[in-house]
């Protein structure tokens, strides 16, 4: 069980990283969904016994984070017409070395950090941890309007993965609500990013400039 | 029960106001709303419930403490409102209207919060509930505004979550059941996981500091208070900044009775401290008297941290001037509404002898200015005293005497920019402007409302009021 | 057998076998495009048509320029028969095997370059300037990938190092090895074996301006190379050495072809990579060995 747990996780830090090194658009919108199927199948492979609500749930992230995500980006892509190639504040190779780093630091400071004994073993924080960071590196290190998308929707599996080790405790009221809170974000940042097309004719945030000091 | 009262009425008025017809009589469900909503706002004030109505929410004694002051300033901008929806009548109110109500709903669900989740949950509602309000004015300037406002709201909300995880973690690790309630935190103690308990608090209060406003997180509060509408901006600024606020002395509540509250309180000195100064050093420079306005809630987020990191008097203060700053903040953005529709501009360079043109605004505007900067016998001087009071009282001599410096630097920036708007010569373009906007009572009564209010506060604080801080500041710091 | 007998016999079987594989490859990317392809024993021809020819030599150039493919050949060579095969080991084996293995490799590169910048010819000198900074980065993924190898066997000789670990970091070690037998063996998202032309090229640059037998020794060499990267890969992941002689000579035999076969659908799947995100790639590469390296730092420290 741990193990499957572990190759998901690692599979997310490694989709993670990737990310950090496309320079494509729609490749880095494809990572992020894939993380999103790849995170909403952990909570059936954690716990041993599925309650319906666990089940709903994923399939809600899966469904959510893996199709409905995704394709309202994409579409956002394209009727934004959008060059596809991106220019990063922050390059490919370093922001790809600065993820690695991250990825050690994070494995070094989840042995560092205290854990449950069920969760000594489990890559699973050092995974988020690692995930966080690289989707706060992307937020920053990416000019275009939907990849700093991607990046927060990575920042929010990462803290999903963080969630996990609370499954059993937290009541899935509330993993539903977060989960419908996300969607509702990522709706309305659509539906910003649209407008934002509309105004400035690009999505480059780097030309969102006039409101400043 | 009444207590879910506070939520269901502004929401489901915000269902109705969503299927009304009408785009002209529409704007009449903020008053309606915000009538009901503070008239049992208030009744609960002086009547307050015996137990919490549910273990998630529930009218407790912080949110009495503070709720009442969000509602008021909510009815008199929703007044206001009114007025100023027909002056924009060009644009569609449908969602504007649905949107502000909604978030008042919200709002009072996150101060009544009494679970994490919760709390979570009914936050990023907020926010994302006041991201319609951001850019009803449909320029390119406002989107901007919007986008940098969900890009870092989001991040820090985003924060916040992870800190929530990371405090019911903390009590997993400590032995406890991963009960998200604050009085099932705040019970199990010193049993919290210490590592986890900080790494909770510092992502907590980054998350929930940008939502207030703390320096170094504010960077979205200029652009979107500069570029939302007078209303949004007094909401926003007397709201939704209160929200935030009772978050983290929630959160603090329960560092404290893990027995870290003397980090928790450095912190929350360190932040309140640094927001002060960087206001006022971006006061001094500032020529846009809308964003100027942002700098100076800035500025009292700072204060407000600051009084809340010194305990006992200082958080009692701290409350007198939540309502105090959800007043002046009112007064002065609905001032600078007027100015701003009667001049056409934004900056000094462009703005110049309002007395002439707008007369009554101009003298509303300077007074919410003196007001704001703490000058008797308004309501900020006496809770700004309180604060100073406590901070001498408990050893804090020095940071008592950087705030003090930081509000005089404060004051000479606000008033630069407040006389150069004021006085002088109107350029022409803003005398025949000013001419076509008609300085009627709707738009001068609220803020003049707003202004007596922080006046009475100042000069006779109301027993119940007193009584409901204390035992706010009773709630807070009752675990031992 | 006879120590000196065995040297010779894995000669020869170095020496024939590896133009084999580059027919494999082209073998493979013929079948997923759709054409009949050269045949598998193309390289044997061509070998021994370029054997038969004469040499040009351009008039600037001093005897490196012939002599500079030649060490380079005999290096590879020399690579290769340090490499142990499964359980017969190597010929010559000794502690620190490994690092002249790294050496020798490192010598043919600056033999292959140095015959390259004796024709004085710019876009030979650009093809080994381009060749140079990356193996940059490739040495040192392959170095990490040593690293690796040696703390999980706690020894500097090839012969134990390449007694492998299971679980992620072999994975991950398979990963960064094959891509740095791509960058190493100019293959596809790196450099084109197929062009001539483009200015994109690396390796092929180089030896333009070879001709006859020296040429021979070039293909010889790369042929070469390719065969003990991929054996290298192939032991570094699969315990072949604990099996029996014949089971791990058909392991190592089936494995070798399933590099070949992977190299021949990535060359058809993927096209090459924009210049300037090769160091991207072999970043990536070198980040791959880097996790191995932890994770069996890890497991040597547990």
């Amino acid at each position: 069980m741990s193990g499957a747990l572990d190759l998901l996780t690692g599979l997310a830090m490694g989709l993670s990283l990737v990310a950090l090194g496309t320079s494509r658009l729609p490749s880095l919108i494809r990572v992020a969904a894939l993380q999103g199927v790849v995170l909403g199948t952990m909570p059936l492979v954690m716990e041993h016994d599925l309650r319906a609500m666990v089940v709903v749930v994923a399939l809600a992230t899966v469904v959510m984070k893996g199709v409905v995500i995704p394709v309202l980006l994409r579409r956002a892509m394209r009727t934004a017409n959008i060059d596809r190639d991106m220019d990063p504040l922050i390059g490919f190779l370093p922001s790809l070395l600065l993820g690695a780093a991250g990825l050690i630091g994070a494995v070094l400071l989840a042995r560092w950090l205290p854990l449950l004994p069920e969760h000594h073993e489990s890559l699973l924080v050092a995974g988020s941890i690692s995930t966080v960071f690289s989707g706060l590196l992307l937020l920053i290190g990416r000019s275009k309007a939907i990849s700093q998308v991607c990046g927060y929707l990575i920042l929010e599996n990462g803290i999903y993965m963080f969630g996990l080790l609370l499954i059993s405790s937290t009541p899935l009221l509330v993993e539903g609500g977060i989960l419908l809170d996300l969607t509702v974000a990522v709706f309305v940042t659509g539906i910003i990013v649209d407008r934002i097309q509309r105004a400035f004719d690009s999505l480059d945030t780097r030309k969102l400039t006039v409101l400043r000091e | 029960m009444k207590e879910s009262l506070l939520i269901l009425v502004p929401l489901v008025a915000a269902g109705a106001a969503a299927l009304w017809p009408h785009d002209r009589t529409r704007p009449w469900f903020l008053p309606a709303a915000g009538l009901a909503h503070s008239l049992l706002a208030l009744w609960l004030l002086v009547h307050p419930p015996g137990a919490p109505w549910h273990p998630w929410l529930g009218y407790d004694p912080l949110t009495r403490a503070v709720l009442p002051a969000v509602s008021l300033l909510f009815l008199v901008c929703a007044a206001y409102g009114v007025s100023y929806l027909r002056l924009r009548a060009e644009r569609p109110n449908r969602v504007f209207v649905a949107a502000f109500l909604a978030a008042l709903g919200l709002m009072s669900a996150a101060h009544m919060a009494r679970h994490l989740g919760v709390l979570w949950i009914a936050t990023e509602a907020v926010t994302l509930s006041s991201v319609p309000l951001l850019h009803f004015n449909n320029t390119p300037r406002a989107f901007e505004a919007t986008w940098k406002y969900l890009l870092v709201g989001g991040t820090g909300i985003a924060l916040s979550l992870l800190g929530s995880f990371c405090l019911g973690y903390a009590s997993l690790h400590g032995g406890g059941a991963g009960d998200l309630t604050f009085a099932a935190l705040a019970a199990q103690g010193a049993g919290l996981s210490r590592p986890w308990v900080l790494i909770a608090w510092v992502l907590l209060l980054v998350g929930y500091g940008t939502k207030m406003g703390l320096a170094p997180m504010h960077t979205w509060k200029p652009d979107a208070y500069g570029e939302a509408p007078g209303i949004v901006g007094a909401m926003l600024a007397g709201g939704v900044t209160t929200v935030a606020f009772t978050a983290i002395l929630r959160v603090r509540a329960v560092v404290d009775a893990a027995g870290a509250g003397v980090v928790a309180d450095r912190t929350l000195l360190a932040a309140g401290l640094f927001s002060m100064l960087v206001a006022a050093l971006f006061l001094l420079s500032a020529r846009d008297f809308k964003r100027m306005l942002a700098y100076s809630s800035v500025e009292h987020m700072g204060i407000l941290s600051f009084g809340a990191a010194l305990g006992g008097a200082g958080l009692w203060a701290a409350f007198f001037h939540v309502w105090n700053n959800s007043m002046t903040k009112g007064a002065l953005f609905l001032s600078a509404g007027n100015i701003r529709r009667a001049s056409g501009g934004r900056t000094i360079d462009e703005v110049g002898g309002m007395s002439v043109v707008t007369p009554r605004s101009s003298a509303l505007f300077m007074t919410a200015l003196f007001a704001v900067t703490a000058c008797p016998p308004f309501g900020p001087f006496f809770s700004e005293l309180l604060i100073l009071r406590a901070a001498f009282s408990t050893a804090h001599g020095w940071s008592a005497a950087f705030m003090l410096v930081c509000l005089l630097l404060a004051f000479l920036g606000l008033s630069r920019v407040v006389f150069a708007v004021v006085y002088g010569r109107p350029p022409r373009a803003a005398r025949d402007l000013g001419r076509r906007f008609k300085e009627t009572l709707p738009v001068l009564v609220p803020p003049l409302v707003l202004l007596v209010l922080a006046l009475w506060l100042g000069l006779a604080t109301p027993d119940v009021l007193r009584e409901a801080w204390s035992s706010a500041v009773g709630q807070l710091t009752s675990t031992p | 057998m006879n120590p000196a007998l065995e040297f010779v016999v894995r000669l020869v079987v170095w020496l024939l076998l590896a133009p084999l594989l580059p027919g494999i490859i082209n073998r493979v990317k013929a079948w997923v495009a759709g054409r009949r392809g050269p045949p598998v024993l193309q390289l044997y021809y061509d070998l021994a048509r370029l054997w038969r020819k004469g040499v040009v030599v351009s008039t600037l150039a001093s005897p490196g320029f012939i002599a500079g493919p030649a060490v380079a050949w005999v290096a590879i060579l020399g690579a290769a028969l340090l490499l142990p095969l499964g359980p017969l080991g190597a010929s010559p084996s000794f502690r620190g095997d490994v690092i002249l293995l790294v050496y020798l490799l490192a010598l043919a590169r600056f033999c292959t370059a140095w015959a390259a910048m004796e024709t004085g010819s710019a876009f030979e000198g650009m093809g080994a300037a381009r060749e140079v900074s990356y193996a940059v980065l490739a040495e040192a993924a392959i170095i990490t990938a040593v690293l690796t190898l040696s703390l999980q066997s706690g020894s500097v000789s090839l012969c134990a190092m390449l007694a492998p670990a299971a679980g992620p970091g072999a994975a991950l070690l398979a990963v960064g090895l094959f891509t740095v037998l791509l960058a190493e063996n100019c293959r596809v998202p790196f450099d084109d074996p197929n062009t001539h032309l483009e200015l994109t090229m690396i390796h092929e640059v180089m030896v333009l301006d070879h001709s006859g037998p020296p040429l021979a020794a070039v293909l010889h060499g790369a042929a070469m190379k390719l065969l003990l990267f991929s054996v290298l890969l192939v032991q570094a992941v699969l315990p072949v050495g604990k099996l029996p002689a014949p089971a791990a000579a058909g392991v190592l035999a089936a494995g070798v072809l399933a590099v070949g076969v992977a190299i021949g659908l990535v060359e058809s799947l993927l096209a090459r990579y924009a210049f300037r995100r090769v160091p991207l790639l072999l970043t990536t590469g070198f980040l791959l060995c880097v996790f191995a390296l932890l994770i069996s730092w890890d497991g040597g420290g547990a």
